[in-house]
């Protein structure tokens, strides 16, 4: 599975990205595979707060509905519109079909989360039962 | 037991099978000190024959054969008998949530089309399947614009129908929903003045009922000016359904909350009915109850599904709009097949004779006793206000096979001497005509000094 | 298709449009008698109030209603036609003569706001099916307001929140195992709880130690289904009643499975404080589609102060009244008095059955339930071996190894007569295939359904393909339900 290197990931498969203080998430391919069909996803509104740890919006397939967890603390500069007319677009490439851009309060969270190598170490012990 | 299918011989077999000696076996998991040891009292099993003098003699005792002038949130509308024709087909009686979509077209498209009907009747953009009914989907209606504004209290119209208004705050109870009252003026519809000052940066949305509990038509315009200059939603409650036949539907309005019961389904001492929730495409994911969507299946075949239950407690459980689990297909049903009965130009014709007995009805009142709010618009309902007990007015047309106006004491007590009288197409002038003479006897006999005569004062 | 079913045979239906497509102006299916009174002027009476146009509204004609009313009935399973095996539904016969008695003019016309005077018909159906329900259950109080089985969980939780609060504290949170229905947390959360989850033990039973271990103080109510959604009566009950109560705490059962205990085994004798029933279940009101139901709620004395108002009262002069004045009351949770006809159909029923008629009805749904386990063991897999009750859980262990879910079995069965079984729940089971015949199967279809099952269950090792493409026998298969999720038709609109 291809999980880019200069990404970070958390357990509950959300992917970022960083630039010095501006990040971007979405979902890993993992997670919209689990999920299948994505018919929807909330996200929330530009300049709110989110929190590491902290639920930021959902995501839904016909008969599931998933949480989104904010890999690290900050302030949303952006939301992909595009998701709210075709939310398949993360079925098809979850690593291109990002979900919200943030400015971040303190990058060094992101040393707590895991690495690509890690993810997918995780992800195969998650499959396995 | 005449609706089981077993044979004492089919139960042997099937316990033979099974490889239990006896049917007390199988009930071994339940602790011993708990199983009855005797018959439930309970009255002895019943002939069909039986079960069906049983009921006559209830429904005799029932107001068989008196007309009536009661409204009030439960309209008596004539129902074509080919509503119960259809709905009497095992296949939508004993059908259960169309939960399996390919051995469920039948009931999935009705609610296509009861939906689509709604959202003609109101102008709203979508409607749900159908709710518990008209007091409940105000409640939830209520909730929906707590979720969809972030904001916590409700602004509740005095007007809007006593018993609604109780559930309202039942429902708001262990909610954090402060709930204030607007009041109404001389004219039966809402002080827009009070209404615009008990809106506040907290107030999630303004409820009202349109025609309200007193039959007047409120002016929704305005309402919904006042509401979203402040940030809060509107919410209408609709209990006449056959008002929208003639009358402008609330299209200002974010949410309308409905009971459709007078689409065709009988009174039935207070249910089942069918309230229903319509609202702006906008704001359909927090909308609560079942949704019925058109898609196609894999040959390319038009075909319905239930949609969106995402939004549904089997799925979202405590986070899920609603725990609501049915709606009331069989209602909406219904309601469906009177809506397409009538139609277009049908529903027009009835709403205008409801109009017209009520205009009439009014009018003959108002020679003898005070009609109140005369100078907004109305339709099928008034209050008549007058110096004797309606009760005991009620208690002499009772002897007619009448049964009066509603009493408003019990709701209003600010109005005195006041009752909530309803005409639809089914009052006749003879019925208007007897009762119009009552209240006016009263009405004779109160200015003379005296009691008219009255048997009993029921209540 | 070599497996091909005894049951079901093709037959043509008809092909129907929406009714919108059928309309044309002019046509119409109604008449008004002529009118008794002055015509009025609208404009002059409604001013801008008055409406002039009602949009697409259909126009057609009487027969036409008939007609696409009746295709369209005719693309529905029902149980009419057979067996409808949904767990947790208790899909058996609705007696036709409650259709019939409750059409009778003096009920089906009589307003709620009618005087109590010419309303002792009504309230003598209310004190009767009142009377039976609290025998039943072995409860002290009910109330018949609530509309519905979720709407019967609300009422109750008010209630306890209700008692609990006159006693000076609410408390916090409600206990629920993970084998509930979805109801539970949804409605714990309407009326302010938090919801802490119970786990099952491996017999499919509430863990009795880890719910000693979780109750405290702040426990308003442990929320049990009894049997569970697993079909196992909770053997520990007294020891539930036992933990729940030396905390203060209540014990709400969830009576959605009370077609395993009637007449054999009363709530109200094993410790639960309120319960709600479904008339719609255990009481042969037919599901209509999907509703109404009605869900009364039964409470043991401490709690009948709080009960929703009006309550039913026998007067001294032996006629009955609503009584409004209960200071105690949570209050309304619908207008009037509930949802009446189904009360009309629910009592009729106990008197068709009687005392004897209601026991043997449980033995036989109970009966069934075993029969159809024991054809299907082995063959399906059964995750919990504890006796069961009116219902049973298999999964589709066996056949995921094909490739083939639970859903797609039901989809099959589609094809062989059959209204699927309940899908994928309760959630303690992966796959789940949950299956209550109730008393309304003969041997004979039972025996066709166990046959069916076998077959799909050999369709899956030889042909998974084609059990994973059913149904083919309907006139629509496998909707594309993700579309219509993602860009939602809500309604039709005429092509502009």
């Amino acid at each position: 599975m291809p999980y880019p290197t200069d990404f970070r990931y958390t357990k509950e498969h959300e992917w970022i990205k960083t630039d010095g203080k501006n990040a971007t998430v979405g979902i890993t391919v993992y997670a919209q595979e689990s999920l299948g069909d994505i018919v929807f996803v909330e996200l929330p509104k530009v300049g709110s707060e989110i929190t590491a740890g902290k639920t930021f919006g959902t995501v839904e397939s016909v008969k599931a509905v998933s949480d989104l967890y904010a890999p690290a603390s900050g302030t949303v500069t952006e939301i992909n519109g595009e998701l709210a007319t075709a939310p398949e677009k993360i079925n098809k490439d979850a690593h291109s079909a990002w979900m919200i851009k943030v400015t971040l309060k303190n990058p060094a969270e992101l040393n707590s989360l895991l690495s690509a190598a890690d993810y997918e170490k995780f992800i195969a012990e998650e499959a396995g039962h | 037991m005449r609706y089981l299918p077993k044979s004492p011989a089919d139960r042997e077999a099937l316990l033979k099978a099974i490889g239990a000696r006896s049917i007390d076996d199988l009930f071994a998991p339940i602790p011993a000190e708990y199983r009855l040891q005797r018959d439930l009292k309970v009255p002895r099993q019943m002939a069909e024959s039986e079960i069906v003098d049983w009921y006559r003699e209830r429904s005799r005792e029932n107001g068989d054969g008196y007309a009536t002038f009661l409204g009030a949130g439960a309209y008596y509308h004539y129902r074509p008998v080919i509503i119960d024709s259809l709905i009497s087909r095992g296949e939508f009686l004993t059908a259960y949530t169309p939960y399996q979509a390919e051995i469920s077209q039948g009931t999935l498209q009705s609610i296509f089309e009861f939906q689509t009907m709604i959202c003609e009747l109101t102008g709203m953009e979508v409607a749900n399947a159908s709710m518990y009914d008209g007091s409940t989907a105000a409640a939830e209606a209520v909730m929906m614009a707590v979720r969809l504004t972030g904001r916590r209290s409700v602004v509740i119209a005095h007007s809007l129908h006593p018993e609604y208004r109780e559930v309202l705050a039942t429902y708001a109870w262990h909610q954090g929903m402060p709930l204030s009252a607007a009041p109404f003026t001389s004219t039966g519809r809402i002080d827009l003045k009070a209404l615009e000052e008990s809106i506040n940066s907290d107030t999630a949305c303004v409820l009202i009922q349109s025609p309200n509990f007193f039959g007047t038509i409120e002016d929704v315009a305005a309402i919904a000016d006042i509401a979203h200059k402040r940030g809060a939603l509107l919410v209408v409650s609709i209990a006449e359904a056959v008002s929208l036949g003639i009358i402008e539907p609330p299209r200002q309005a974010d949410i309308i909350a409905m009971e459709a019961q007078s689409f065709g389904v009988p009174l039935g001492f207070g249910g089942p009915y069918c309230g229903v929730i319509a609202t702006r495409e906008q704001f359909v994911r927090q909308m609560p109850g079942r949704l019925v969507g058109q898609t196609t299946d894999k040959t390319g075949k038009r075909g319905f599904v239930l949609t969106l239950a995402t939004r549904e407690q089997h799925i979202r459980r405590e986070k899920a709009t609603s725990n609501i689990c049915t709606n009331q297909a069989l209602v909406a049903l219904m309601a469906n097949i009177f809506m397409t009965i009538y139609g277009k130009v049908g529903l027009r014709e009835l709403a205008k004779q409801n109009l017209a007995k009520a205009a009439y009805a009014a009018q003959q009142f108002g020679k003898h006793a005070k009609v109140l709010f005369p100078s907004a618009p109305r339709f099928n309902e008034f209050v008549v206000q007058t110096s004797e007990d309606p009760y005991a007015v009620n208690a002499r047309l009772l002897g007619h096979k009448i049964v009066g106006g509603l009493p408003l004491k019990k709701f209003y007590p600010e109005l005195g001497n006041a009752a909530l009288w309803c005409c639809t197409e089914m009052t006749t002038r003879t019925s208007i005509d007897t009762a119009v003479a009552m209240v006016a006897e009263g009405e004779r006999s109160v200015r003379a000094g005296k009691e008219p005569e009255t048997q009993g004062v029921a209540r | 298709m070599k497996h091909m079913t005894r049951k079901a045979t093709r037959h043509v239906n008809q092909n129907e449009g929406l009714i919108f497509e059928k309309s044309s102006a002019g046509k119409a299916a109604w008449k008004l008698p002529p009118l008794d009174v002055p015509e009025v002027d609208t404009a002059k009476l409604l001013g801008a109030a008055e409406r002039k146009d009602l949009g697409n509204m259909p126009e057609v004609s009487e027969i036409e209603i008939i007609r696409h009313f009746t295709r369209l009935s005719t693309w529905n399973y029902a149980i009419d036609l057979g067996m409808y095996p949904l767990g947790s539904c208790t899909m058996k016969y609705n007696p036709r003569v409650n259709e019939v008695v409750a059409r009778l003019d003096g009920l089906a016309n009589g307003h709620p706001y009618q005087p109590e005077k010419i309303s002792q018909g009504a309230l003598r159906i209310l004190k009767t099916l009142s009377d039976c329900l609290i025998e039943i259950t072995g409860m002290d109080a009910i109330t018949l307001q609530p509309a519905a089985g979720a709407h019967g969980e609300l009422t109750g939780l008010l209630i306890v929140r209700a008692y609990h609060q006159a006693k000076g504290n609410p408390r916090k949170k409600v206990l629920i195992p993970d084998s509930a229905h979805g109801t539970n947390p949804a409605t714990a959360a309407m009326v302010g709880y938090s919801v802490e989850n119970l786990k099952s033990n491996p017999k499919g039973m509430v863990d009795v130690a880890a719910l000693a271990a979780q109750m405290d103080e702040d426990v308003a109510a442990l929320m049990l289904t009894n049997p569970n959604t697993l079909g196992v009566f909770e053997q520990e009950i007294n020891k539930i009643a036992e933990i729940m109560h030396a905390k203060g705490g209540l014990l709400y059962m969830d009576g959605a499975n009370m077609n395993a205990l009637v007449g054999k085994v009363r709530p109200g004798d094993f410790g639960v404080d309120v319960m709600h029933l479904n008339l719609h279940k255990t009481f042969s009101t037919p599901h209509g589609g999907g509703g109404p139901g009605s869900g009364p709620v039964a409470v043991k004395q401490t709690l009948e102060p709080f009960l929703p108002k009006p309550v039913v009262i026998t007067k001294p002069d032996g006629t009955l009244a609503f009584e409004y004045n209960r200071p105690m009351s949570v209050g309304r949770v619908r207008a009037f008095y509930g949802n009446f006809g189904m009360f009309v159909r629910a009592l009729a029923y106990i008197l068709a059955n009687g005392p004897d008629g209601l026991r043997q009805t449980t033995e036989d749904a109970v009966l069934n339930t075993n029969y159809i386990r024991k054809g299907l063991d082995g063959i399906y897999d059964l995750p919990y071996s504890t006796p069961t009750m009116h219902e049973v859980v298999f999964s589709d262990k066996l056949q995921q190894k094909k490739g083939v879910k639970t859903g797609d079995i039901a989809k099959r069965l589609i094809d062989y007569g059959f209204h699927p079984y309940t899908v994928s729940f309760p959630l303690i089971v992966h796959g789940a295939l949950m299956i209550e015949p109730t008393e309304s199967e003969s041997k004979e279809e039972m025996d066709l359904f166990i046959e069916a099952m076998k077959s799909i269950a050999e369709e899956v090792q030889e042909d998974p393909q084609m059990v994973l493409d059913a149904p083919h026998s309907t006139r629509v298969s496998r909707l594309d339900e993700v579309a219509a999720a993602r860009k939602p038709v809500l309604r039709w609109k005429p092509a502009s």
